[in-house]
């Protein structure tokens, strides 16, 4: 179904909703999802992104995202010199992720309270993303839902409680999928809701047995 | 309602006695699940920001390659200092039409409607029209409530982006959208608003994605004006009860085949069209080789800033020097 404001919008800083608006919104979800405030970040280029990036002011759209500005942010051309006032550190290069969408970005971020996350991303036109990797695990998110990361030891009985949890708290859940690494390792549990969950209900979550890390998105409307 | 259809939703209007732009509205409500006051309050943001980056708009900023910055005010000074042929209002809606192309390629606030590259078409017809004909803030937003739905029937049915369809899919479809616009705003109905949207996207069909250097610039910002000036031809031709011979959705599945069909050259990749002339692949070749004037190393970061003759400061992947 078709967001008439993927028509009329999104409002954005220019020149192109997938190089520009996207690539902001792909900084702005990878600072989300490392639950910090990133200091240092790898930023690899793929495919489009790195032969019209520049052009495209892809590099300091990626950046502005990763110090929280949103896309319409008029500061986004400056984000070069905010990050290095805000001690953001950051390096580019060109990556060849073989078959990922040709507008792809991977990070591996890591935060003033040392949290780190490895995150692959692609700009899929229109301003909207896709997540496709958290932590070297296959994954498939939007944004366009609130939406838990949960990663998780791969036990039995941990997909139970989260969804228990979330009917205790009469949260809808839109689409789910579970990946893991391999067997018995770390897994990613990636829960879309139709609304947000309450704060609780995360802590709830996190305080389960075999639950490692639990954040959680909340749309952006 | 699903906005698949723009016969559809014209019989949905009718069969429940409201507006083509209401029924677009309470689909919204439907689909995010919001109230009325909600989706009026988006769309209310929408037409804000297109009139804040008309009004903030000076002339003075220039695109990262230099090729885009300052038409839209030479244009402006034109209409106000000379005759233009086309008379004032169309004068206008060439300055606006650049105006808004050339903030979007300078990394200015913009509505992308329905992309960023077309991004200047809407406001080019409406901030003119809401002017001269005194029109209300609400009349504007039920504007933008026809334009989306139209939009979004071009979406599901064809497409909006010049990778998928080429620039007809970009400044087409905004051509379509405004034309639509401008038709409800002049209490046409909503058969020759149908009849409009199709003249519109018609008479730009088969139009090429070919920006130079695969930058927003060149020949994006002065599309923008085709699309603005198309608009109002459309809007004029049904308001005067001229007929599409090929129904709305008809052209509109046409515009996608054609899309379809184009070659990949024609589709945004800048291998073919302007993009593919010597001057074209001159500007592209000068923009990666005329970058290595001075050096800026920031902090420990492993990248470079460079300033370039043309002034931009420019950014070296790791490792050049
Ligand atoms: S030429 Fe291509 S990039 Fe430029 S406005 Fe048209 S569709 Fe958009």
């Amino acid at each position: 179904m078709i967001d008439i404001f993927d028509i009329m919008g999104p409002i954005m800083v220019g020149p192109s909703s997938s190089h520009t608006a996207g690539a902001v919104r792909i900084g702005r979800m990878a600072r989300t999802l490392l639950g910090d405030t990133p200091v240092k970040a790898a930023i690899h280029l793929h495919g489009s992104f790195a032969t019209t990036g520049v052009g495209h002011g892809t590099d300091k759209a990626l950046v502005a995202g990763l110090l929280g500005m949103p896309p319409d942010d008029l500061d986004i051309p400056l984000s070069f010199d905010i990050a290095a006032e805000k001690g953001l550190k950051f390096t580019f290069d060109e990556i060849d992720l073989r078959d990922a969408h040709p507008n792809s970005v991977r990070m591996e971020l890591t935060g003033e309270n040392s949290r780190r996350l490895s995150i692959q991303a692609c700009s899929t036109g229109g301003g909207r993303i896709l997540v496709t990797r958290l932590d070297g695990i296959h994954v498939s998110f939007t944004g366009d839902y609130h939406t838990l990361i949960i990663e998780n030891m791969d036990n039995r009985g941990n997909l139970a409680d989260v969804t228990t949890a979330l009917a205790l708290a009469g949260v809808n859940v839109a689409n789910m999928s579970m990946n893991r690494s391999s067997k018995g390792g770390n897994a990613m549990m990636i829960i879309e809701t139709d609304d947000p969950v309450p704060d609780y209900i995360v802590q709830l979550i996190e305080r389960q047995p075999g639950i490692l890390q639990v954040i959680h998105y909340r749309r952006e409307s | 309602m699903n906005l698949d259809s723009m016969s559809d939703i014209l019989s949905a209007a009718r069969q429940e006695g409201k507006a083509f732009w209401e029924i677009v509205l309470e689909t919204d409500m439907k689909n995010r699940g919001v109230s009325r006051m909600d989706s009026l309050h988006k769309m209310a943001e929408a037409w804000h920001a297109m009139r804040e980056a008309s009004q903030v708009y000076t002339g003075e900023r220039r695109s990262v390659s230099g090729l885009v910055g300052g038409q839209g005010k030479l244009m402006r000074d034109y209409a106000s200092e000379k005759t233009p042929i086309g008379g004032d209002f169309v004068a206008q809606v060439i300055a606006e039409a650049l105006s808004m192309g050339e903030s979007n390629a300078c990394m200015r606030r913009i509505v992308a409607a329905p992309t960023a590259g077309a991004c200047g078409v809407l406001p080019a017809v409406l901030i003119p029209l809401y002017w001269q004909d005194n029109l209300t803030e609400e009349q504007m937003l039920e504007a933008l409530f026809t334009a989306s739905g139209i939009g979004a029937v071009i979406a599901y049915r064809a497409c909006i982006s010049g990778a998928a369809g080429g620039c007809q899919a970009e400044i087409g479809s905004a051509s379509a959208m405004a034309a639509g616009a401008l038709v409800y705003l002049r209490k046409g109905t909503e058969t020759q608003m149908c009849h409009a949207v199709a003249m519109a996207l018609k008479n730009l069909l088969g139009l090429v994605c070919d920006p130079v250097a695969g930058l927003v610039e060149v020949p994006c910002v002065k599309r923008n004006v085709i699309g603005a000036v198309n608009a109002i031809t459309a809007a004029d031709m049904a308001l005067a009860g001229i007929e599409s011979c090929i129904p709305v959705d008809e052209v509109i599945d046409a515009m996608g085949e054609v899309g379809r069909r184009l070659p990949v050259e024609f589709r945004e990749t800048a291998l073919g069209g302007l993009a593919a002339t010597p001057t074209g692949k001159a500007v592209k070749k000068n923009l990666h080789g005329g970058r290595k004037k001075r050096t800026l190393t920031i902090k420990d970061a492993r990248w470079k800033l460079e300033k370039s003759e043309s002034g931009e400061v420019v950014l070296s992947a790791p490792g050049a020097t």
